[in-house]
């Protein structure tokens, strides 16, 4: 494993900085009248409802609409935080307050402008990590600290404060060599190791905590709630030319004129005259968005008023940052002044557009920073609407100019800053101290959990369609897939299976026998997923509706109603997943009893759970709807789908009695999801542009802990040719998730449909994944058991390579295979970078041997996807490909050794049963090592607790880039050597062992000499 | 082939003939695998010794090593099936756990038990079988009956065709007769009618001229107050309606030069040239404000000819928008307004006109009788060219290689699901019709035949339906197979707006194979 090589200074690879492009912004998507044009008049089987959303935005040219959704202005609090200006922090540590604990610290922070007390608490965490917590010190009611996204609580390791004088502290954190110095006024913290500064805490003073009051009688108080949103427009017309002027100089905009907190009696002189002010264009712009928000027709009453937190950070040394997923961006992230932030916030992003930094289905507030020194991670754990700004000193410097600076000696250290900014809850904030790649997923692994190991199938392939009709089609489909000899594995149902829309049912006239229909895929070992949404039909007829809404399950309107929106089934509950209680009671909802036709195959995906509301703001739910313990949606909208998929993967769990592993797929996604199965891209499009965006999507996912992810092949909107859809195919084959699907419009695209030499395209490409399975499987696993990204950016691994920072249409899966796939129409050749000073590596298909570091010119025809394997690998392959994994469990394995240029190579293979936790709680697994030195081949135990009785055998070696031998050798404990046939061919150096006959379970060796 | 006469006498042997051939080798292909010699692909790309034949790794390029394991990712796998019918599968098949071969042959070391269910099958297929070539023979034999009657319809077609074109010829002759008679009728009606229409004009306008000579001694009398039989300028100066300049005065001046610059005018030059200038304004005395001579109606002979036309746009757009209920309401607003100004206005015209004479009358009459007769036989050429074209669109369509179609033409054939009734017109048209109420939607009108080269006539197309929304036009698939009735027997869409429908017929059946000989090879 490639831990952290000898550290480099930093330019040694610069020049590779051409590699770092910023795209510019895109245009913007032409105006539409869709609301104006609506033609109903579609004669299709979904309830009018669907239709007429569907109209309403199918309508548009093929683009996100995007007045649609907030930009950071329309945002309030995201305006009010981004009007707080650098260097004029309000915020004083009092540091005579300072209380050490044995394994943490807390201090009182004071705004001095309103004098609000906060609290900071800070933990040394075990593994090199730092929590910083800021909550107000007594508020009004409590604020929502992030439940169930942490595994436990991180244990903590010592604190010791090592220095002070009258403006500052220093402290010492655990064993780690880290130093923190706080300064009292302003407020800052700055993170050392030695006397290097690895990061800082507020150092441009944007610390911003709206602390909560009650509302002030104002004059827009007066006016009636009803009217109140009008009062809004009204002022927002009067005032929104003249936001400048009113910005308070010198001060944290806003806080200046937030009226007195109630129990200040010392500040009412103050109060008065802030009353004055608030009759300004001040007030009004202070109080905007504070108490009331108005977005196209949705208003949002804030009975909390104004509940924002925000915090910056520095990170000087770092010009590469990434992570904060979902966006369809770069990997790189790009710096966001003079634009908008990225946003987290789980919304339903129609027809969504790509390199921008709008929010889509999923969250996860984790930005990684990377230089060739150090690894770093900030998690920010807040599940309200985020904004994340992030800006550079560098950025928008050419490459002249850098080099400039650097050959000068001069200029200033490159820095990316970073600012965080949440509409409700409290700053809770892991700093991940790395320093290697896999030291920050390991870290931060450790606080949200790792990948959960999927079973076997749910690796191999889906194909998926809106809609499979009826019972004939499947069975149709899944023969076809006989008949073409294409491997599958598992078939998928959308909406349209159930009875109107009402999950955990059937259409009783197409899937009138869905056991039938079960028991008939079983036959085959293949597997189904069927869909289930979070969004209940109201239907008093519909059980499952009635008993969420009798048990008090479903969410509330701010008015203690039902809260009832509009969604696939019309009006439509959202059952209250934040609440145990329903979580359990959904879990149950999965027994075989309870959900009737279903069986051990039938697996589930959630769809539509940011939660989905077409007519809801941002066609998602109300924030002052309510949850359990009466906490706003606001607080926890980005926990929504998290929570979804939870109860469903429990459900799944508990039906086979806690035995069966899970699998659900769902589209909204939290800090944490990784623990409950896969997420996929969302509703992308037959492009070239959104085939190619998949690969950073997904390396973004699996850098924030959330390795298996996928995009649908093909497209969901929109129908591909032939030749986009066998490239992603291609594509698809070696990212972790791997599912066709399509919508309800398109055309059929099963893969036999595009004439003989298309389908056999396809069908090589979903070979080469399933003979890849076991390869797939114990990546899996080392993502589950170290939190390791199953699909990897080159610079996880090579981590001092400056020209892998930037490097996102090649990527890695595991340690030992490089996959540069063709993602351009027409493309004749790709060039593909292999990284590895010194190192080699074989292209897969033609075992042809490269020498890295080296950009690669490859020629492409449409059969190609190129991959190489890491000289110094084994990768195990099944290459006997049946039609679906499981057929695969009792075949034998080729081992494909890669040497090094020193004659070495080491790998290893997982192996349990493929679909129980039995080897988690009964240690019943394989896991094998295999490593080549001296001409030797050596197979022993990576893990000696694991017990598992395996029919597979070794059936073939083929070691790249070996001479040939004499005589090849085969020795197991307590027998005899026995000699193997081989074949050696000359021009591409590649040995092939025959039939070494071996139990996959066995120890053994075999020499060349 | 010889397989089919050896297997059931081999079939009591199994075990034996297991020993002979490699596993999954057919017959046919045995003695390609020989025990006692080293064993060559079958592709010849090597030679490897003869244990090395199944012995699950694969050695050759082509498979051919591996017949009876999955060692070959291309090989492939012989089973025997006795009972049913022998089949080859993919290598990949063999020992996956999966039950392929009735046999049970393919599932020897997965652990996984399969049942012997060839004699089964056999069974179940020689029924399927038989019931099948019941079914073939009965409407293979309504087939024929129908290829009779068609050949028959063709033929009486044909016939009706050939008559009606020679009725045409015959009637085209009689329409040019009957149009030569109707123009010499039409002719003397003309010129009768235009003396009678010119002599009444000429009487019209002496009326007219009586009328206003009769008008201007009048006003002359009126004029003339002191009654010397000059009308003076003093005496003009009394009707200021006459007045010139418009300033509301007749001035002397402006009375002598109406007055033909002269200071009176005698009743004879009143009449010829003063009544003209001042008639248009001059108002009689005995009723000063009444309205001068009823103002010309204004004429609206047009209005029946417009009625209908806002009725017509309103067609359209009820097709368009569905909308019914406005176009109820509007009808009744706009006629009863109209009409009864209408019929005034024909009737003054109408009495107006003297009746014609007896000899026009008479001419009128005969020309009327000849356009009629005219008419008559126009009509009756232009339903026979109907018939013609009709006649002929028919027989142009192909209606199979023996006409077996043809009694599909014009037919239409329905299939009800949940949600809608299915339409099928062979020939012309598929709809689909909403259950509950709703508009109807073309799924497409007839294309052609679209069946394989080798069975063109086992599939029809429609296409270019009612367009999809965002999407392309409608069409449907007609997928023909062999029954006793004529009956569709489902509809799906497979893929949005491409329906797929199932139309059993007998006119797709085949000729029955002689039974016993069709069912013999699969024992």
């Amino acid at each position: 494993m490639a831990l952290r090589p000898v550290l480099q200074a930093l330019p040694a690879g610069s020049c590779s900085l051409l590699h770092t492009s910023v795209k510019g912004p895109c245009p913007s998507p032409p105006p539409r009248a869709a609301s104006e044009a609506a033609p109903a008049r579609v004669t299709a089987r979904l309830g009018m409802a669907a239709l007429t959303w569907m109209a309403l935005c199918l309508a548009a040219t093929f683009a996100v609409d995007r007045s649609n959704f907030k930009t950071c202005e329309q945002s309030s609090f995201c305006k009010r935080q981004r009007s707080v200006t650098p260097g004029s922090s309000p915020y004083r540590a009092l540091l005579e307050s300072l209380q050490l604990s044995q394994d943490s610290m807390k201090l009182q922070l004071v705004n001095e402008v309103n004098k609000v007390p906060l609290l900071l608490e800070l933990y040394g965490l075990q593994g090199n990590m730092t929590r910083i917590k800021i909550n107000e010190l007594s508020p009004l009611r409590p604020r929502y600290e992030v439940p169930d996204v942490l595994v436990r609580d991180p244990p903590t390791t010592w604190l010791a404060v090592t220095g002070r004088d009258e403006n500052s502290v220093e402290l010492s954190l655990g064993d780690s060599g880290h130093k923190l110095i706080l300064t009292g006024k302003p407020f800052r913290m700055d993170l050392l190791q030695g006397r290097e500064l690895v990061l800082s805490v507020n150092p441009r003073g944007l610390l911003h905590f709206e602390h909560l009051r009650h509302r002030k009688d104002s004059f827009s108080d007066k006016v009636s709630s009803s009217v109140g949103s009008l009062w809004d427009k009204i002022k927002s017309l009067f005032y929104r030319e003249e936001p400048k002027e009113s910005a308070p100089e010198g001060g944290a905009a806003g806080e200046e004129t937030e009226p007195a907190v109630p129990g200040e009696q010392e500040s009412s002189e103050k109060s008065t005259k802030s009353e004055e002010v608030s009759d300004g264009p001040d007030r009004a712009e202070e109080e905007l968005g504070s108490w009331e928000e108005t977005f196209k027709t949705h208003t949002d009453s804030k009975p909390n008023g104004p509940t924002s937190v925000g915090l910056d950070f520095s990170l000087p040394g770092f010009e590469h940052v990434y992570g904060i997923p979902e966006h369809a961006d770069n990997l790189r992230l790009r710096t966001t002044e003079g634009g908008d932030p990225y946003r987290l916030y789980n919304l339903d992003v129609f027809q969504y557009e790509l390199y921008n930094p709008m929010a889509l289905y999923g969250s996860v507030p984790l930005l990684l920073a990377h230089n060739t020194q150090r690894t770093l991670g900030i998690f920010w754990l807040n599940a309200a609407e985020t904004w994340v700004d992030i800006s550079s000193n560098t950025a928008g410097k050419t490459l002249f100019g850098k080099m400039l600076d650097y050959m000068q000696g001069g200029g200033e250290t490159p820095q990316t800053d970073v600012r965080w900014m949440s509409e409700s809850g409290i700053i809770d904030v892991f700093l991940l101290l790395g320093p290697a790649p896999t030291d920050v997923f390991r870290q931060y692994t450790a606080l949200t959990g790792t990948q959960a190991l999927p079973p076997l199938f749910a690796m191999a392939y889906h194909q998926s369609r809106w809609n499979y009709n009826d019972e004939e089609d499947v069975a149709a489909v899944d023969d076809g897939f006989d008949t073409h000899d294409i491997p599958c594995d598992v078939i998928w149902l959308d909406i349209e299976h159930t009875d109107g829309k009402r999950y955990f049912t059937w259409d009783p006239s197409k899937f009138p026998q869905p056991r039938n229909m079960l028991g008939r895929l079983a036959a085959k070992s293949r597997k189904m997923v069927s869909i289930v949404d979070p969004h209940i039909k109201v239907d008093s007829g519909y059980r499952v509706h009635n008993e969420i809404r009798s048990r008090g399950f479903y969410v509330k309107t701010k008015d203690g109603s039902d809260y009832e929106g509009w969604c696939w089934p019309g009006s439509s509950g959202y059952p209250d997943f934040t609440n145990p209680e329903m979580r359990a009671w959904w879990a149950s909802m999965f027994s075989y009893d309870q959900y009737e036709g279903s069986m051990e195959n039938l697996y589930i995906w959630n769809d539509m759970n940011e939660p989905s509301v077409f007519n809801g703001p941002e066609v998602t739910m109300y924030k002052d709807a309510l949850h359990q313990g009466g906490w706003e949606h606001r607080d926890l909208h980005n926990l929504y789908g998290f929570y979804v998929q939870m109860a469903t993967a429990q459900g799944l769990e508990q039906r086979s009695g806690g035995l069966e592993r899970p699998f659900v797929l769902s589209r909204a996604f939290f800090a944490g999801s990784q623990r409950y199965g896969a997420v996929w891209t969302g509703d992308n499009a037959a492009e070239w542009d959104h085939m190619k965006i998949s690969i950073p999507m997904c390396l973004s996912l699996a850098l924030t802990g959330i390795s298996f992810c996928g995009a649908d092949v093909g497209g969901f909107f929109k129908s591909p040719d032939a030749e986009l859809l066998v490239r992603w195919y291609q594509v698809g084959a070696y990212q972790p998730f791997y599912r066709a699907h399509a919508h309800l419009d398109t055309v059929r695209r099963e893969p036999w449909l595009f004439g003989e030499e298309n389908k056999a395209l396809i069908r090589a490409a979903i070979r080469q994944r399933y003979a890849l399975l076991p390869y797939w499987y114990t990546t899996f696993y080392h993502s589950y058991r170290s939190g390791q990204p199953v699909m990897r950016p080159l610079w996880v691994e090579y981590p001092d390579d400056i020209t892998t920072f930037s490097i996102d249409d090649q990527f890695l899966i595991g340690n030992a295979l490089l996959v540069h796939p063709v993602t351009e129409q027409g493309a004749q050749g790709v060039q593909v970078y292999l990284p590895g000073k010194g190192q080699v590596w074989y292209d897969v298909h033609s075992h042809q041997k490269h020498h890295a570091p080296q950009t690669l010119y490859v020629p492409v025809i449409l059969s190609s996807i190129p991959v190489y394997q890491r000289g110094g690998s084994i990768v195990p392959r099944k290459e006997r490909v049946r039609r679906s994994s499981d057929c695969m469990y009792r075949d034998p394995y080729t081992l494909y050794v890669a040497l090094s240029p020193q004659g070495t190579a080491e790998g290893d293979l997982f192996i349990d049963d493929g679909h129980t936790y039995n080897f988690e709680s009964k240690a019943q697994y394989l896991h094998r090592h295999f490593s080549f030195a001296s001409n030797t081949l050596t197979a022993r135990s990576s893990d000696s607790k694991g017990i598992f009785e395996s029919p597979a055998w070794i059936e073939r070696v083929v070691i790249l880039g070996a001479g040939k031998p004499a005589a090849v050798f085969l020795r197991q404990p307590g027998m005899a050597e026995t000699r193997l046939d081989f074949h050696h061919e000359p021009e591409t150096s590649v040995l092939t062992l025959r039939k070494p006959g071996v139990n996959i379970g066995a120890d053994w060796s075999i020499s060349l000499r | 082939m010889l397989l089919p006469l050896l297997l059931p006498a081999l079939s009591a042997l199994a075990s034996a003939v297991e020993v002979k051939r490699p596993r999954g080798v057919s017959l046919t292909n045995h003695h390609f695998y020989e025990e006692s010699k080293p064993f060559t692909c079958l592709d010849g790309s090597s030679t490897i010794a003869f244990e090395w034949v199944n012995d699950d790794y694969c050695d050759c390029q082509d498979g051919s090593d591996e017949p009876g394991t999955s060692a070959c990712p291309n090989g492939r796998f012989h089973c025997t099936n006795a009972g049913y019918r022998p089949q080859y599968i993919p290598s990949s098949r063999v020992n996956d756990g999966v039950c392929d071969c009735c046999d049970a042959t393919d599932e020897y070391n997965s652990g996984f038990v399969c049942e012997n269910t060839c004699k089964e099958m056999g069974r179940k297929e020689r029924e399927a079988l038989a019931q099948m070539a019941e079914v073939a023979r009965e409407g293979f034999q309504l087939k024929q009956v129908l290829i009779e009657e068609a050949s028959k319809g063709r033929e009486d077609k044909q016939r009706t065709l050939a008559e009606l074109q020679e009725g045409r010829k015959s009637l085209e002759e009689q329409v040019e007769t009957l149009r030569s008679v109707k123009e010499a009728a039409e002719k003397p009606e003309k010129e009768a009618k235009e003396i009678h229409q010119k002599k009444w004009e000429e009487q019209k306008a002496a009326e007219k001229a009586a009328q206003e000579q009769a008008r201007a001694s009048d006003a002359f009398q009126e004029l003339d107050d002191d009654g010397d039989g000059l009308v003076s300028v003093a005496e003009l100066q009394t009707h200021v309606e006459l007045d010139v300049d418009g300033d509301g005065t007749l001035s002397e001046t402006e009375a002598q030069t109406l007055l033909g610059n002269a200071l009176q005018a005698d009743a004879s030059s009143f009449r010829d040239t003063v009544w003209a200038a001042i008639k248009e304004n001059y108002k009689p005395e005995g009723l000063p404000d009444a309205a001068p001579l009823p103002e010309a109606p204004e004429p609206q002979p047009d209005l029946p000819l417009e009625q209908p036309a806002p009725e017509d746009d309103y067609d359209e757009e009820e097709e368009e928008e569905g909308d019914d209920d406005e176009s109820n309401e509007e009808e009744p607003k706009v006629p009863p307004l109209k009409q009864p100004a209408d019929k005034t206005a024909e009737q003054d015209e109408a009495e107006k006109m003297p009746p014609y004479d007896e000899a026009t009358q008479a001419l009128i009459d005969a020309a009327q009788k000849a356009r009629e007769q005219f008419e008559e036989a126009e009509k009756s050429l232009k339903e026979m060219e109907d018939s013609i074209q009709s006649l002929e669109k028919e027989i142009s369509f192909d209606f199979g290689p023996q006409g077996e179609f043809a009694y599909l033409y014009s037919q239409c054939y329905e299939l009800s699901t949940t949600e809608y009734v299915y339409r099928l017109c062979p020939f012309n048209r598929v709809s689909q019709k909403p259950k509950n109420g709703g508009a109807e939607t073309n799924l497409g009108t007839w294309g052609s035949w679209a069946g394989p080269d080798e069975n063109k006539f086992s599939v029809m197309k429609y296409e270019h339906g009612t367009g999809c929304w965002q999407g392309p036009n409608r069409s449907t698939t007609v997928k023909l197979t062999c029954g006793k009735e004529t009956v569709v027997t489902s509809t799906t869409e497979p893929s949005r707006c491409e329906y797929l429908m199932e139309l059993v017929t007998p006119s797709a059946c085949q000729e029955p194979r002689d039974p016993g000989a069709a069912d013999h090879d699969e024992l």
